[in-house]
């Protein structure tokens, strides 16, 4: 079947794969530069969501954490990159840090025939 | 109204009455040919109120058609068509008169128009999806109906009641939005209704217990249904509720750690059934329709569930494919398929960049509404918070499932590499109409925007910032996976969740059922036998009506009746479980009770 040949082709030359891998995530890097500084001048331009300074009565978080962090996600280029690696690392490692914690006897993650079914 | 109205619920339960009549020849062309007839019917109602009967004073309303019911209505009746089109080689009848008589319950939910046919449609959801888990015909598959039945039946006892309640405080059975600026006690019971069935933490341990038991096309109907049956009431009941804010962020975030320990794929889509439906959750807190923010959610839940049936059916499609084929769900035990699947891997492939929002996929249009408005409402960190937890659903629905079935170490015993190819032609045409359902609603919005109930709302999905946003998540995202893959791989293990509370529980459980319940249940009983309680419940007709009516006659019919069932099915041998239930319905009852005495 052509699909499996395709896939195949691929896998073959995996190597090349991650090269181009690697070079659309930069390009990405430098499309996101370019997108923040071209659009810096006029902020509201920026990305989706509220504009902070028309709205306060709407906003309850103006100031703190979470001001402070939609400002940086609105202004700094690549922090969406950033917020996307991080998160993935951060899921998995909390996830598995869960997935250990004691249940009594065992913990979370739980041997197969625990319900003795 | 004079002339006939036909409900679309009637069309699939009596093609489902008659089906067992049909002959076998034709039988084919009669599977396909209900669910489109009802799927036409939905599509060609107008709006208004029809379908209205009195019934002992009580005015009860089966087809309120409005937009809102429409858009819900029509892609229940879409899948109803899909669903049955991928099961369309199974023999038993009884299986598809099960799925249809579980659409019936769930569309005649969506046009109900007061909570007396809003809870009976319920029910008989929750009856007949029952059955799906119970044809699955493993031992364990009918513990694990009785589970879900039970905690399904909890969650009608608690709607009940708070249907009664409301009915006391107002003398409306109407359902309409309640107050949920100053929630009453009823408010709050019908919510706890629908939150049970939407499988909110601490309220949703039956569903991956549910739906990883399922036959292999059972699950793709109840993936579509009751949780999408319940966000449909939570937004027609509760919009702005803000406790759902929380609650569904909390559900985003819940399903995708259980998701990263999983180790069975249907188990995992169903956690991330849990993690989609909290954008919805979520969604339905923010629709405060005051604010043009409240709107944009409330078009958004309608959207992202139209878009999570159809994928979330194309990814269970997907999985329960592998499982027909091979008799195999758990990564330890499959991997490196695509050389014997191939055209199910990319049907898979095409779910997992749906629901995870790739640019021109369903879940890009759809779930952005509801993360724009978060953002929107100023609750930032709801905003924040969902798109981490879309970072997660990338990661193992996108990737995770994929990789390692079709992927990664070949895990296969050498009879399930022999059993496993592509399957027969009606289910790839499911999936391939599901998958080009899901590239069609993200490439070309007017289609699937159209028919939100909102139409005040303008959203541009589309724009260079989101699409850079979006992209920048996700390619991280799978860098991630790709760098943590040894970390990710599956362990041959199950991850404990709060059914433990029921299921472990069981020698003290059983104690519990036995005695002290049973003591008290029969003493509740005698005393309200012997009139000490019958005056006060006379006080208001409706709750007399009601106990007899529907209590006795519905909530004690279906107790004897699955006591019956249960014991054709499997004999006397495990007349425990029987002993719950009937605890169960004893312990309702006397929730009931107490209820009405505290008020």
């Amino acid at each position: 079947m052509s699909l499996v040949r395709f896939i195949d082709f691929l896998r073959d030359r995996l190597g090349l794969v991650i090269k181009v891998c690697i070079g659309l995530l930069a390009l990405l890097i430098v499309a996101d530069i370019a997108r923040v500084l071209l659009s810096q001048g006029h902020e509201a331009a920026a990305a989706v969501g509220p504009d902070l300074a028309s709205a306060p009565s709407e906003v309850e978080a103006v100031h703190g954490f979470w001001a402070h962090l939609y400002h940086i996600a609105e202004t700094w280029p690549v922090f969406w990159s950033v917020f996307g690696f991080i998160a993935c690392v951060l899921i998995v490692y909390v996830s598995k840090w869960y997935g250990h914690l004691k249940v009594g006897r065992t913990q979370i993650m739980a041997p197969e025939d625990f319900y003795h079914e | 109204m004079n002339e006939l109205w036909i409900h679309p619920s009637l069309i699939f339960l009596v093609g489902a009455i008659l089906l067992p009549l049909v002959p076998q020849a034709a039988r084919k062309g009669w599977l396909l040919l209900v669910p489109i007839l009802a799927f036409a019917r939905i599509v060609t109602m107008n709006p208004g109120s029809f379908g209205v009967i009195h019934v002992a004073n009580f005015e009860l309303t089966f087809g309120r058609v409005d937009r809102l019911s429409q858009v819900f209505g029509y892609i229940m009746g879409l899948m109803a068509i899909v669903g049955t089109l991928y099961g369309l080689h199974v023999k038993r009848a009884a299986e598809h008169i099960a799925a249809w008589t579980y659409v019936a319950g769930s569309i005649g939910a969506l046009y109900a128009g007061d909570f007396i046919t809003l809870f009976l449609f319920w029910e008989l959801m929750a009856v007949a999806s029952t059955f799906l888990i119970w044809f699955r015909g493993r031992d364990r598959s009918i513990a694990t109906g009785y589970r879900y039945l039970l905690v399904h039946m909890a969650g009608g006892v608690a709607l009940l009641v708070g249907i009664m309640l409301t009915y006391k405080a107002t003398h409306s059975l109407a359902f309409n939005a309640l107050d949920v600026a100053n929630p009453s006690a009823g408010t709050w019971l019908i919510t706890i209704g629908f939150l049970l069935n939407a499988a909110v933490p601490p309220l949703h341990a039956w569903l991956p217990d549910a739906y990883g038991e399922a036959t292999f096309n059972g699950s793709v109907f109840m993936c579509a249904f009751t949780t999408k049956t319940a966000v449909y009431a939570l937004l027609r009941g509760v919009p702005g509720f803000q406790i759902l804010i929380p609650l569904g962020v909390i559900m985003a975030l819940y399903g995708v750690v259980y998701a990263v320990l999983e180790n069975d794929s249907r188990r995992l889509l169903a956690y991330h059934v849990i993690s989609q439906v909290g954008y919805m959750v979520a969604g339905v807190g923010l629709a405060n329709l005051d604010t043009p923010f409240g709107r944009l959610a409330f078009n958004g839940v309608c959207a992202h569930a139209f878009a999570h049936i159809l994928y979330k059916g194309l990814l269970f499609m997907g999985c329960g494919t592998v499982l027909h084929q091979t008799g195999e769900s758990k990564f330890t035990e499959l991997g490196g398929l695509y050389k014997k699947m191939p055209l199910t891997f990319v049907l898979t492939l095409i779910g997992g960049l749906s629901i995870s929002a790739f640019p021109l996929f369903s879940g890009f249009v759809s779930k952005s509404m509801i993360v724009t408005a978060g953002f929107d409402s100023g609750k930032l960190w709801v905003g924040f918070f969902l798109m981490l937890a879309s970072a997660g659903t990338f990661l193992h629905t996108g990737l995770k499932v994929p990789y390692f079935i079709f992927f990664g170490k070949n895990n296969c015993k050498p009879q399930t590499w022999e059993k496993a190819k592509d399957p027969v032609w009606n289910m790839i045409a499911a999936m391939s109409i599901a998958a080009f359902l899901c590239i069609f609603i993200g490439s070309y919005t007017p289609y699937l925007y159209g028919m939100l109930p909102r139409q005040d709302v303008v959203y541009h999905p589309y724009n260079f910032g989101h699409v850079m946003e979006t992209l920048q998540i996700l390619l991280f995202t799978a860098l991630g996976f790709f760098l943590m893959l040894k970390k990710l791989t599956p362990e041959a293990r199950i991850s404990l969740d709060l059914d433990l509370i029921y299921r472990k529980g069981g020698q003290g459980f059983l104690w519990l059922a036995k005695k002290p319940i049973q003591a008290v249940d029969t003493f509740v009983g005698e005393i309200y036998n012997a009139g000490g309680l019958v005056p006060l419940m006379r006080t208001s007709r409706f709750v007399g009506i009601f106990d007899s009516a529907v209590i006795d006659g519905i909530v004690d019919g279906f107790a004897s009746g699955f006591r019956n069932f249960g014991a054709r099915l499997r004999g006397a041998q495990r007349g425990a479980l029987q002993q719950n239930l009937t605890a169960a319905f004893g312990l309702g009852a006397l929730l009931l009770l107490a209820y009405l005495f505290i008020f």
